[in-house]
This record gives C-alpha cells, sequence and structure tokens, in this order.
C-alpha cells in the first residue's frame, strides 16, 4: 500500500505527466507543422559558421525569421527563448541544389502524384514554383536530417522547365519560397548512343548528327524568343507596328535572354560541358552546370564562364567498366583542385533528397577535405546559385535556417536536437516518426 | 631452343600461378598488426594483431609475433572489421529474372554468374567479401539463389560457398502483380494479377510438392512400384519442405508477408528470410515468434506505393523484437555504402554500434546459414576481412584493403598503381589506326554495347523500373 504523501505525490506527477505527453501531441498535431515563432537564442554552442571561424563556445540569436547576432559573446536579449547549446553543434542548415523536391510524390505506380515533367520538349513556362505540393511527405523526412532549403526544377525534354528555390517550411508555396523562380533548366542536348532498356546502341555519327539537331532546336527557341521579345517591346514603343499576340514559352523565356535569371545546363561529360558553355556565351547567358561527371577536365571553361557546377553523381557508378571505381567519389576533390566553384547535391526526386549530408561524407572520404564537404553542401550551393547573401552560412542578417546536432552534421550516426527554418523552430517529426511511434510498443 | 625452353617455364609458371589462386585459400601467412579490430562477435578490440594461416583467422590477441615468412600489414590507426556480406545483391548474374511463369524454381541464377562483372570489384573495394545472388522478383516463387565469395580474379566455379545451404526465390507484392510493367499489346496478362491470386500460386505449388513428396516416399516405402518421373520445378519445393532449402521471400507489405507465414505455418517450414521487409516493423512479434529474418535498406522509401509506409525505424524495432536482421543493397551502386546504412540505424532508433556493424555481417550470414565460416573475426573463422582507414561508420572512411580467406582481393595502393598502368594502355590504343577519330584516316570506330542489366531485379522489365 502506498502512504498517502507517496499517493499524492503520484496522483500529482501522474497529471503532469499526462499534461506533458498532451502538449507533445498538440504540438505534434500541428502538421503540416510549421512550428513556432519567437525569438531563440542558442547557448553556449559550439558554432560552425562556415563562412569564418568555428567559435567553440558561442550564442546565435534568431529573430524575425534572421540570424540576429553570433558570437561568443553575445548577450541574450530580454524575452528570448533559451536553448542551452553545450555539448551541442550549430550549423547552418543544408541546401540540395538538384532535387525535384514535391513534384512527385510516388514515382512508380501512382501517376496522380506525378508532376515532374510536361509533355512537349520546350517547355521555358513549366513552373515548379507552381507544382511543388507543400504538403509532401518529403518535405519534413529531408528537414529533420538537416537539409533546409532545395532547388526543385522539372525534368522533361530539353527545356524542361523553370526552377524554383524553397525552404522546406510553410504551408502555401509563397511561405516557403526565397526565389519563385529562380531559373531555367535546360537538358543540354548529348550524344546518346546508348539504346537504353533492350533497345538497340545508336549509331555514333547518327547519335551525333541528333545531338546536333537537338541544339539546333534549342538555338531556334532562343533566337525566336529574341525575335518574339524584340517584336513586343516595338510594339510597346510605336502602336503603328503589328500587334503581337502573347506567347507564354516565349514569355518565359525574357528573364533568361535578358541575364536576369540564370540558365543551369544538365551535362556530365567534357564535352557536353563545352558544348553546353559555348552555348551559354552565344546567349551570354549565366548560370551553372548540373551533373559534372567530368567537369574538372573542362575547369579552364567554366572558371571563364564563371559557371559553377552543381555536382550529382555520388550515388552513381562509374560510367565506363574501366574507370577508376572512385572516380565520380573523387570528382568533387578534383573540382576543388581546380578551382572550380561547385556545390555536391543529391540529384534525387524527393525521397532521398535527406541522404546529402552522406553524399558530401562520401566526396569527404575520397580526397575532399572535411571544411570542404561541410561547405560543398552549404555555402557552396548557396554561391553557386546566387544566394549567399541570404543563406549558406551562419552570418548576422541571414535567413534563420539552423541546425542543431550532437555530432558531426555529415555523419550518419549524429542526430539533430534542433531545427530552425525561417527562424521557426520546427518540431522533429516527420511520416517516419509517426509511424515509428504508432508501431513501436505493439506486442 | 633456349627461347623455347624458357617460353614453356614462362607457360608452366604461369599455369602453376593460376592453379594456385585456382585452390582459393591462401598458403601464406598473414599478420595484421595493431589495429582497432570490430568484432562482430566479441565487442571492438584496441591495438590487437590478427593472425591468418591457411586462409583461416588462427589467432587474435595483442602483440603476436611474426611467423617467419609472414607477410606483415601494419594497421596502425586503422580498423579491420569482418567482411561485408550483402543478403540480396544481383551482381555478377548475366540473367535475373525468368518471368515467364509464376512459378520457375527449377531456375538457378549459379548457371549466369559473370566472375568478370566490375560490379565485384567496386564492392570488394567497399570491404564486401560475400553476397546472395537472388533471382529476381518478377513472379510469386522464383529461382535458386547463390551464396558466394567475390573471389575477383577467380573463375567462376570459386565464387558460390560450397557448404552454404541452397535458397530459393518467393516474391510477393506490385512486382509478381507485375502491377507497373503492363503486359505488352497482345500479350494476355500473366497470372497472379492481384495479392489473393500471388498466395494462391504459392499454396498451389506447395500442394502440388506435398503430393510429390509423397510419391517419392511411398515409392522408396515400396507401396508403389513405378518410380515418380522427376520434377524439377518441385524437387526445390521438396526440399523447402523438408528443411533442407531456404526460403528469401520479397515483399513490403506486412500483411502480404504474414500471409506467407500463415502459409509456412501451415506447411511446417520455416522461411528464413523476409527481404525488403519494409513493412515488418507492424509485425515484429509474429516475425520473431517465427525465428525469421528479415534483410532491409536501411531508409530507402517512397519509391513505389507499396514502399510508402517504409520507416528507417524498422531495423531498431525488428532489432528491439529480437529479429535477426540485416541490411542488404539489392543495387550495385548501393553495395559499395553498407558500410554507411549500417551507421544509420545507431540515429534511428539507437541500435547498439556492435548491432549496427552485425546488420552488415554476421547476421546476413546467419540468414544465409555460413556464419560458422564467416560473418565475424573469431579463431577459426575464414580470414574474410575489410581494413579502413578510420571508423567504418564514418562517411569519411574508405576500404584499404579486402581479404578473402587471407587473399587480398582488393588493396588501394595496388589500384592507385594500376590506374597509371591502365592510363598508359589506354594512350597506346586509342593511337591505333582503328581507333582514330573519324576523318583522321582511321576505320570507323567501334561502339561498345552496354551491357544491358537492371541495377535492381526487375529492371529487365521495363524503363525506370529499378526495384
Amino acid at each position: 500500500m502506498l502512504s498517502e504523501t507517496k499517493r499524492i505525490t503520484f496522483a500529482v506527477l501522474s497529471a503532469l505527466v499526462i499534461a506533458a505527453s498532451t502538449l507533445a501531441q498538440s504540438d505534434a498535431s500541428q502538421q503540416n507543422r510549421t512550428g513556432k515563432a519567437g525569438v531563440f537564442a542558442i547557448v553556449g554552442a559550439r558554432i560552425v559558421t562556415v563562412s569564418g571561424a568555428t567559435i567553440e563556445s558561442g550564442t546565435v540569436v534568431l529573430r524575425n525569421g534572421k540570424i540576429e547576432f553570433v558570437g561568443a559573446n553575445v548577450a541574450v536579449p530580454a524575452g528570448a527563448e533559451k536553448i542551452d547549446g553545450k555539448g551541442l553543434t550549430v550549423y547552418p542548415g543544408m541546401i540540395d541544389a538538384a532535387t525535384n523536391m514535391g513534384l512527385l510524390e510516388i514515382q512508380q505506380g501512382m501517376p496522380g502524384g506525378v508532376d515532374v515533367s510536361e509533355v512537349g520538349v520546350m517547355n521555358a513556362n513549366a513552373k515548379a514554383y507552381l507544382g511543388v505540393n507543400p504538403h509532401s511527405t518529403h518535405i519534413n523526412v529531408t528537414r529533420v536530417n538537416g537539409i533546409t532549403t532545395v532547388l526543385s526544377f522539372p525534368t522533361g525534354g530539353v527545356i524542361a522547365g523553370q526552377a524554383t528555390l524553397i525552404n522546406l517550411n510553410g504551408s502555401t508555396q509563397a511561405e516557403m519560397a526565397v526565389v519563385p523562380e529562380y531559373g531555367l533548366v535546360i537538358n543540354f542536348p548529348r550524344v546518346a548512343t546508348g539504346g537504353g532498356f533492350g533497345g538497340p546502341p545508336v549509331d555514333f555519327n547518327e547519335a551525333v548528327r541528333r545531338r546536333d539537331n537537338q541544339i539546333e532546336d534549342l538555338r531556334k527557341m532562343f533566337r525566336n524568343a529574341e525575335n518574339y521579345l524584340r517584336a513586343r517591346d516595338a510594339y510597346a514603343k510605336d502602336k503603328t507596328l503589328p500587334y503581337v499576340a502573347t506567347d507564354l514559352r516565349n514569355e518565359a523565356m525574357a528573364p533568361y535572354l535578358r541575364g536576369a535569371r540564370p540558365v543551369l545546363f544538365t551535362a556530365e561529360r567534357e564535352r557536353d560541358i563545352r558544348a553546353a558553355l559555348k552555348f551559354a556565351a552565344e546567349f551570354k547567358l549565366k548560370g551553372a552546370i548540373i551533373g559534372g561527371q567530368e567537369a574538372w577536365k573542362a575547369a579552364d571553361e567554366l572558371k571563364k564562364a564563371n559557371f559553377g557546377v552543381i555536382y550529382t553523381n555520388i550515388y552513381n557508378l562509374p560510367v565506363r567498366e574501366d574507370d577508376a571505381y572512385d572516380s565520380l567519389f573523387e570528382a568533387p576533390s578534383k573540382m576543388a583542385a581546380a578551382g572550380i566553384r561547385f556545390c555536391i547535391s543529391t540529384g534525387n526526386d524527393g525521397a532521398e533528397v535527406r541522404d546529402l549530408p552522406y553524399h558530401a561524407g562520401l566526396a569527404g572520404a575520397f580526397g575532399l577535405s572535411r571544411e570542404e564537404a561541410l561547405k560543398s553542401v552549404t555555402l557552396y550551393p548557396a554561391q553557386v546559385l546566387g544566394v549567399d547573401d541570404r543563406l549558406g552560412s551562419i552570418d548576422a542578417g541571414k535567413i534563420a535556417n539552423i541546425v542543431v546536432t550532437d555530432g558531426d552534421l555529415l555523419d550518419p550516426r549524429t542526430n539533430i536536437k534542433y531545427l530552425f527554418i525561417n527562424g521557426r523552430m520546427l518540431p522533429l517529426t516527420s511520416r517516419h516518426t509517426d509511424l515509428f511511434d504508432s508501431f513501436k510498443d505493439r506486442k | 631452343m633456349k627461347k623455347t625452353i624458357t617460353y614453356l617455364l614462362l607457360c608452366l609458371l604461369a599455369i602453376s600461378n593460376v592453379a594456385s589462386i585456382a585452390v582459393g585459400q591462401s598458403t601464406t601467412v598473414t599478420l595484421i598488426k595493431n589495429a582497432t579490430v570490430m568484432t562482430a562477435a566479441k565487442g571492438t578490440l584496441e591495438n590487437t594483431d590478427i593472425l591468418i594461416q591457411n586462409g583461416k583467422i588462427a589467432r587474435i590477441g595483442k602483440n603476436i609475433a611474426a611467423p617467419s615468412g609472414a607477410t606483415v600489414i601494419d594497421a596502425t590507426g586503422k580498423f579491420v572489421i569482418p567482411g561485408i556480406i550483402d543478403c540480396h545483391s544481383h551482381a555478377m548474374l548475366d540473367a535475373i529474372n525468368e518471368g515467364s511463369f509464376s512459378v520457375t524454381s527449377m531456375v538457378r541464377t549459379r548457371d549466369v554468374i559473370d566472375p568478370t562483372d566490375i560490379a565485384i570489384y567496386r564492392a570488394v573495394a567497399a570491404g564486401v567479401t560475400a553476397a546472395n545472388l537472388l533471382h529476381g522478383s518478377a513472379n510469386s516463387i522464383g529461382g535458386q539463389n547463390t551464396t558466394v565469395k567475390f573471389k575477383w580474379g577467380h573463375p567462376a566455379e570459386d565464387f558460390p560457398i560450397a557448404d552454404a545451404p541452397p535458397g530459393i526465390k518467393f516474391a510477393m507484392g506490385e512486382n509478381v502483380k507485375r502491377s507497373n510493367f503492363p503486359a505488352a499489346a497482345g500479350q494476355s496478362p500473366r497470372y497472379p494479377r492481384t495479392r489473393m491470386g500471388v498466395i494462391e500460386t504459392m499454396r498451389d505449388a506447395f500442394i502440388r510438392a506435398r503430393d510429390y513428396k509423397q510419391a517419392w516416399d511411398d515409392f522408396r516405402a515400396k507401396k508403389t512400384k513405378v518410380q515418380p518421373r522427376r520434377d524439377l520445378e518441385l524437387e526445390p519445393l521438396v526440399e523447402v519442405l523438408e528443411g533442407k532449402r531456404l526460403v528469401h521471400a520479397h515483399g513490403y507489405r506486412s500483411d502480404e508477408h504474414l500471409n506467407l507465414l500463415l502459409l509456412a505455418d501451415e506447411f511446417g517450414f520455416k522461411v528464413a528470410t523476409l527481404q525488403h521487409g519494409l513493412e515488418a516493423y507492424k509485425i515484429a512479434p509474429e516475425i520473431a515468434k517465427r525465428g525469421t529474418g528479415v534483410s532491409i535498406f536501411t531508409d530507402s522509401w517512397g519509391y513505389k506505393l507499396e514502399a510508402y509506409d517504409a520507416t528507417p525505424y524498422n531495423a531498431y524495432i525488428l532489432w528491439k523484437n529480437g529479429v535477426v536482421v540485416s541490411i542488404n543493397s539489392d543495387s550495385d551502386e548501393r553495395i559499395r555504402r553498407l558500410n554507411l546504412d549500417a551507421a544509420k540505424v545507431m540515429k534511428y532508433g539507437g541500435v547498439p554500434d556492435e548491432e549496427a556493424l552485425k546488420m552488415i555481417t554476421l547476421n546476413a550470414a546467419k540468414q544465409l546459414g555460413i556464419d560458422k565460416r564467416t560473418g565475424s573475426i573469431e579463431v577459426g573463422k575464414d580470414a574474410d576481412l575489410a581494413i579502413w582507414n578510420g571508423h567504418p561508420f564514418s562517411p569519411y572512411s574508405r576500404a584499404e584493403m579486402t581479404m578473402i580467406e587471407g587473399e587480398i582481393v582488393f588493396d588501394r595502393a595496388k589500384d592507385g598503381q594500376r590506374r597509371v598502368d591502365m592510363a598508359r594502355e589506354r594512350e597506346t590504343l586509342e593511337k591505333l589506326d582503328m581507333n582514330r577519330a573519324p576523318g583522321t584516316g582511321g576505320g570507323p570506330p567501334r561502339v561498345p554495347t552496354d551491357r544491358i542489366r537492371g541495377e535492381r531485379d526487375d529492371a529487365e522489365y521495363g524503363e525506370g523500373g529499378n526495384r
């Protein structure tokens, strides 16, 4: 029998436990779980700013969605929610610059949720911003592993469409967007001799012809759009000229032809990368290469063109049987040595974007320094995308996308302890923790 | 004359060289010095030596003196783990699916293994030493698997592990129903097309196998006079009924895997492994009760509908329930990073590090019935080892050397030298007339055909369908 005091204590404790668990539940039920706003101060943590020196023990203050202060001797503002960072490490959120996040839920067998590839070959007006599902389960699954921002883009045809740069939190696209219409993605035509699944291989010369024709079609698309814009401008100034009806595809090309936004070319082999750069020079386009298996071989022209590389080949097999077994693990270190601006991305459609840190880690096992490996998924993608004024490091004034861990960010054994996107503290829950909670105690 | 003799001698040498390799077991003595040894059986041992004799682990301890003539490998600062075992692979296979019938228990993957597949080398370069080469998942009852060691450089017959118990592939769900691979125009769909039909196909096969066994039992007991005709389809299933052949059952949903477990109960056999089992965590107690193993991806999910209820906490829940769990690749790409897949389960739920290591070594060996000879670092076991330049669960680590039965099958230092040689060879070859670029006086270029093979088991059946 319990004594009276013990019984009362027990009752009070039980009530507390129930209250606490109810709280936890109501927190968790805030799905799409956009978290809570406030002023937060992470105190006494190791701070890996990435852009500058690591602070062994310091404070980061987040307010109004931005990083307000960072430093070794920063006072905690009145009213701030204090987070004890002892033994923890603070990193900037990771950025994956090559995904199809939110554009497809299940690739196989569920066409209703697949919006990744439009009909046709030239789709400059296919805008990922309008197709991304803010409530895709991939979003929570990804961010709880420390990835806070992704570039998401369509895949089909030659001009695949426009990429959107989003933070992985928000109930609407607008709440998520960093740059709604970020850039144009072009699958740059290549010499493809492989027949694919069961198909006969194509004759090399025929494959070259096909590639040349496709590039010519792409060139025509650009020239037509130029002419269209010229005619529109002329009509705007002089209404006696023939009226030019709106053409959405040509219209969508305007910011790219005017150099206002970047063009991203998917290209793997050296000759294709050089060809893409030549094309970009012809139309004075700015941008980057996505893929980049052999980018290190084209360092001279990449640097001359001021093009960065979004490298997506860590989880790919070497192309040729006699390639070194680690050739694609090693490529980032070769790019670093050649002075190419690059970042590492998954190139994944959504479900496995959460593996981004391990892509970088593997590059770290094969020649890239640990510091560079970390930068390759934080500051470098921000630089390649030209948004390093807002993202990619822990500096005052940047967007408060912050990850707090109990270990090395790129190590698969590391646990994420706190997560902030746009300064909101997010619950560390996802479809996967929900399923875990539902079944972990089943007897 | 002298030249001829020299030539003959060289030939003889070459032959004897090949012969010594073909024995498949190194006769040399090797001593690995001063390593951190993660045994996958008895914890992690610091500053420890491993003595290897006749392809076996002869001694494990500190300050072991090198026997005369021993090759000494200084592993100071390095980690030694048991060779990684992949319980679900299609490497080396020139064909994966005999998908024509719904029951193809008569076919064997060992008839189509290719010892020159570069996937082997890429796997040993990541510390993998053994694999379960499974038939694909296109039909309810597929073909017979082959348990191999990746003896790169050896002829095909050296790869299968002679005393590994035989096994067979079963499959359930979308691949079997051909959900994502509709019949071509003019072809009628193959039965079954529903999960109802899949389990009935299996039931029918086992009823036929039971009758077939009865016919033989009766004949052997002289109750009947005419010897039954041999049936290569049913013989392997009789072996399953007799507990002599392991069943490896591909599936995703918990309900269909449970259907199979109940069918096995009914026919009195045990299922060795549920393969993939992305929802196995939902029926962990039922699996544990039957002693069935589960071989999973740590966190691959969402690539098709039946993979949508996956959770990376699967390994933890199964392990907590006492299920023997292994982590497999099912992919020539993923096989190169099984160490990181094992590391992840420490985060998802908190599986201890030695248990995580077992999921890519000893547990896979147990599931394949080869744990007496491999899967952990213990005296008397085969010297199947991988030496890493750092902790194998760190993303910054890489395999430096891999050995199978004491023979080095991967050595990163030598690989580096070989690259230089190959680059030189390539340069020479590219200068040959036939390899000159078109229009520069050479002959027409020959375009090599890419080998057509799926990454994952059902890839052959349709574009993009690689899982």
